[in-house]
């Protein structure tokens, strides 16, 4: 049986939190509650409708991610979980993930998550300084976070992962330190630590000139802290920006840097399946249209070329991009080396039917001459140099058309 | 046909400083006289070239054969010949003068006299042509017609109370114009009956005909089958065919003689053979001597010019190739450096002649090209005796063998108005410039005369000029001849290794100027590596100034989800494609930008 992995968005947040550029949109819980009830039932009606596509697939992880999923009632959740329940196989120790963020969450919701079946959740903090969390946008203060950090292990999570980011806009070195302190010593099974990028189109990146963000040798300070303190305390770093302990790494983010196979459910979402990348139309009215027009596992997907005329007719088609092999191998090379362990040399010929050195052999030996990859028996990884240049190391894995 | 009364001829050009209106003025000519109508017309007809009428210059001297019906009853022919319309492009506009017999001279009634009016008017007398004024744009709300009156008389001292007052641009006094060309430009002089004495201002290459000549008939007669000789050249070649110039087009005739203006096309292959300023005569009946003023064009301005696309220089030799054919002022011959590859030093008449090659490459070719820092011929005397004239840095002897070295000079006459005079006089002292003289032209207004160097004139002088007197201040230069400098090749390094392309020649007391800030904008220009890297200046293998690009030592994408890979993968393939367009010297990468960075010098 093939292994899937389900991610299921929820495009709805309290308020846009001045550096995201993702899919999400401000509600009220209360004034908006029909629109949020409608968009639930779309998403349950789309994974009923195509579970008929996956009946040979096993489910190893769920993912909800957002926006924030903890707007949703803990009914909302509870049927959207029995629906996966009733349709697909789900393994039995299959990782089940929420994203909560601090100031959406109640005792009632908490312990909603845990009948319903989740049982990791992912609490955003950012920052451990309130300004600084104020600064870029959040919702909450530090003492809001503690408060849900303490329901979700109340309610019983057992496994539990603490956003953080770096190179926030007034941030310091030492409170960067602090958060990061403060983070580890709640003892989270899991840590994720991002730097900031600024992406075009966000209040941060627009209004930059108006903020002091850390000066390069500042923000690189930050990036070799996360790590070194971060293994000081037991936590081993698997990818480039996750740290968990022991036998607590993320089973569903590993699946999209070992290209696995993964299906995203609602607005915008992204899935990929074999050599097939697709996603979901990202505007409500679309989206609307497409689930409309599925029947038992009809995707009514085009492929890319034809993408745009059909589109425009019917708005209910999906963007579809059906990968080379050269594309899926350059997607094998660096998102594989994203994961510490790196990617296996025998996992690649198995794929492809080439040697990776067939593939990739001028390439690889000037890497390894400049120390930013290492061989070891059947794997290549990034070296420490390597992975704090590994956007340089990652781009030579581009092949020419 | 009819013989044409050479009484009736009317051999002239229109000379004036850039935008006070020349090319305006010729196309409503031409519009008036029923050639063309105003439909027909794009708007300067005489500026052919695209580039042309984006600069709104002209660059290649156009010629137009037009009919004129008098007051006085009488149908007149007028030649008219546009000169090109700038110091590049002197000789050119020399020669095109000599096809003339008299000149209208245009001057903006708000702008008075400029540099180049006075250049340009001074050469039309030089050429004893019969000049006579007219004062343009007279609608313009600052005009002041009655200043500029003055302005004429007094300064080039040529009577101007009669000058006709018009607007070229709505077409105002134009007629008066056309009876002005009548009364006072001289009918053409020479007979018929005399050997063939004709005077070549312009050729183009035509790929059915061959070179087509322009010439003026200055004494006997051409037609088809004449055996002719280029006596300077002395190329030979039997005529095909002859004619006159319609707009835009070629209207074959029986026969040019004495007095008229036209072309020749005799099957020849090469503009060389037909050079600007030489003089045609018949094989079987010279004429005694050439005319005068023939000269032998040198580029003055030389620069490496490379495909950004290495397996691109075949293609760029077949473009070069086709330019000369249409223009035998443009040299080039085949170079080779260790940081660009394949590619041509090309010699040119002056910047601008450069910077309209090097776009025309681009566009009409196609052409992506990497251009190093432009430079002038040095004289290097060796100490053996020798002497080489150096047109690329990286030739440049071992100094233990340079006796000493010389540099082009030229004499600068610079029209500016009182206020500026002091800042521009500082940037003549910058650019090492040796003061002549000032001459008052008006109470606000003055002519300073200098001699600078060339090399210090051609990049960005003009710009600068400008910059300094807000505008106000215009330029004309000639070549003086060459003088001894104490000169220096300043040699960049990046990570130790010396980047021939990046050379260039300076004199030995901005050397340390200029070194320090090309290291500057080269720090800017080089993209972070996996290393440091050093980016020094040195004279002869002295240090003189030194930057680091530091190391690039995080590089890192944190974030990346399901959703995130296509657009990941599109950054990656950014980051990819930016290290293609770069040149690898060493095992640094350098942008194509950074070889001409050195032109950038004075943005601050």
């Amino acid at each position: 049986m093939r292994e899937l992995s389900i991610y299921i968005h929820i495009p709805f947040c309290v308020r846009k939190c001045l550096y995201c550029d993702f899919l999400s949109f401000p509600v009220s819980e209360e004034r908006d509650a029909g629109k949020i009830e409608s968009y639930v039932n779309l998403l349950k009606r789309e994974i009923e409708e195509q579970a008929v596509r996956y009946r040979d697939h096993r489910v190893i992880s769920v993912f909800w991610g957002g926006g924030t999923p903890s707007l949703l009632k803990t009914e909302a959740i509870a049927g959207i979980m029995e629906t996966l329940y009733g349709s697909y196989h789900m393994a039995a120790d299959a990782e089940i993930t929420i994203e909560a963020n601090p100031g959406t969450v109640t005792p009632d919701r908490m312990q909603g998550y845990i009948t319903a079946g989740i049982n990791r959740i992912s609490i955003g903090l950012q920052s451990a300084d309130d300004e600084e969390l104020a600064r870029i946008g959040r919702i909450h203060d530090y003492r809001m976070f503690l408060e849900t950090y303490g329901l979700a292990r109340a309610a019983g999570f057992r496994n539990i992962n603490i956003d953080l980011m770096a190179a926030l806009p007034g941030q310091s070195v030492a409170s960067y330190r602090n958060t990061l302190e403060r983070a580890a010593a709640l003892e989270p099974e899991h840590i994720s630590a991002y730097s900031l990028i600024l992406e075009e189109g966000t209040h941060l990146y627009e209004r930059q000139e108006d903020y002091r963000f850390p000066t390069e040798e500042e923000d690189r300070q930050m990036y070799l802290l996360t790590e070194a303190y971060l293994s000081s305390r037991g936590y081993h770093r698997y990818e480039i920006s996750n740290y968990a302990l022991d036998g607590y790494e993320c089973r569903h983010n590993k699946v999209y840097w070992q290209r696995g196979d993964y299906v995203g459910f609602g607005l915008g979402a992204a899935s990929m399946a074999g050599n097939v990348r697709w996603s979901n139309p990202a505007d409500f009215g679309a989206y609307e249209a497409y689930i409309a027009g599925m029947r038992h596992g009809d995707v009514r997907t085009v492929c890319h070329e034809e993408r745009q005329e059909y589109k425009e007719e019917t708005g209910s088609f999906q963007e579809q991009q059906i990968l080379t092999k050269k594309e899926q191998m350059e997607e094998f090379m660096f998102l594989g080396l994203r994961l510490m362990c790196g990617v296996s040399r025998t996992e690649f010929a198995a794929q492809f039917g080439w040697q990776i050195e067939d593939v990739y052999g001028d390439v690889l030996s000037r890497l390894y001459r400049q120390e930013l990859l290492v061989r070891a028996s059947d794997r290549i990884r990034l070296t420490a140099r390597g992975i704090d240049v590994s956007n340089y190391v990652m781009a030579e894995f581009l092949l020419d058309p | 046909m009819a013989a044409i009364d050479q009484s009736k001829i009317r051999n002239f050009c229109i000379v004036a400083h850039i935008d006070h209106g020349k090319s305006t003025l010729a196309d409503r000519i031409i519009e008036q006289t029923g050639l063309l109508t105003s439909r027909e017309m794009q708007a300067q007809v005489l500026d052919n070239m695209e580039l042309e009428r984006e600069r709104g210059i002209t660059i290649k001297a156009q010629t137009v054969r037009i009919i004129y019906n008098a007051k006085d009853g009488n149908e007149y022919i007028f030649n008219l010949i546009d000169t090109p319309g700038h110091v590049d492009f002197n000789y050119e506009v020399s020669r095109s003068l000599a096809a003339c017999d008299g000149a209208i001279l245009v001057v903006d009634a708000a702008q008075g006299i400029e540099a180049q009016t006075l250049a340009n008017v001074y050469l039309a007398l030089d050429h004893d042509l019969d000049v006579f004024p007219v004062i343009n744009k007279i609608d313009l709300p600052s005009a002041d017609p009655e200043r500029v009156r003055n302005e004429i008389e007094d300064v080039i001292g040529i009577e101007a109370q009669d000058a006709p007052l018009i607007s070229a641009k709505n077409g105002i006094g134009i007629e008066e114009v056309l009876e002005a060309v009548v009364e006072k430009i001289p009918a053409p002089g020479g007979s018929p009956d005399n050997p063939l004495q004709a005077l070549i201002f312009d050729s183009v290459y035509d790929s059915y005909k061959g070179v087509i000549v322009f010439c003026r008939i200055m004494e006997g007669r051409v037609s088809k089958g004449t055996s002719i000789r280029m006596m300077a050249t002395n190329a030979t070649a039997e005529v095909v065919e002859v004619g006159y110039f319609g707009a835009g087009q070629f209207i074959p005739c029986e026969e040019l003689s004495a007095g008229m203006v036209g072309y020749l096309t005799a099957s020849i292959k090469n503009v060389k053979d037909t050079a600007v300023g030489d003089t045609i005569t018949d094989v079987s009946r010279p004429c005694a001597e050439p005319l005068p003023g023939y000269k032998k064009v040198n580029s003055m301005v030389f620069c490496g010019m490379y495909p950004a696309d290495g397996a691109k220089y075949p293609d760029l030799r077949d473009a070069l190739e086709k330019l000369q054919l249409n223009d035998a002022s443009l040299h080039y011959e085949p170079e080779t450096s260790i940081a660009l590859g394949f590619g041509f030093r090309c010699g040119f008449l002056g910047l601008l002649h450069l910077e309209i090659i090097q776009e025309r490459l681009e566009r009409e070719y196609n052409l992506d090209l990497v251009t190093t820092a432009p430079g002038v011929i040095y004289r290097v005397h060796k100490t053996d005796g020798e002497m080489i004239e150096l047109t690329n840095p990286s030739n440049l002897p071992d100094p233990a063998q340079i006796e000493f070295m010389e540099e082009p000079v030229v004499s600068a006459e610079i029209m500016v108005t009182t206020e500026f005079i002091g800042s521009i006089m500082q940037l003549c002292q910058e650019r090492r410039g040796r003061y002549i003289s000032t001459e008052y032209i008006e109470a606000s207004r003055a002519l300073l005369k200098y001699e600078l160097p060339l090399n210090e004139i051609i990049y960005d002088f003009f710009d600068a000029l400008k910059s300094r007197s807000r505008g106000y201040a215009s330029f004309d230069y000639e070549l003086k001849g060459y003088e001894e400098s104490k000169l220096v090749k300043l040699d960049i390094l990046i990570n130790h290794d010396e980047v021939d392309a990046l050379s260039f020649i300076v004199h030995a007391d901005s050397a340390y100027e200029r070194g320090r800030r090309m290291c500057e904008k080269l720090k800017d220009e080089i993209p972070r590596h996996l290393f440091e890297i050093p980016i020094q200046a040195a004279v002869g293998g002295k240090i003189i100034a030194r930057e680091t690009v530091k190391a690039m030592r995080k590089d890192v994408l944190a974030k990346c989800y399901g959703g995130d890979i296509t657009r990941k993968k599109k950054l990656l393939e950014k980051q990819k494609e930016g290290k293609k367009r770069m040149r690898q010297v060493g095992n640094v990468e350098i942008p194509q930008s950074a070889f001409m960075s050195v032109l950038k010098l004075d943005d601050k």
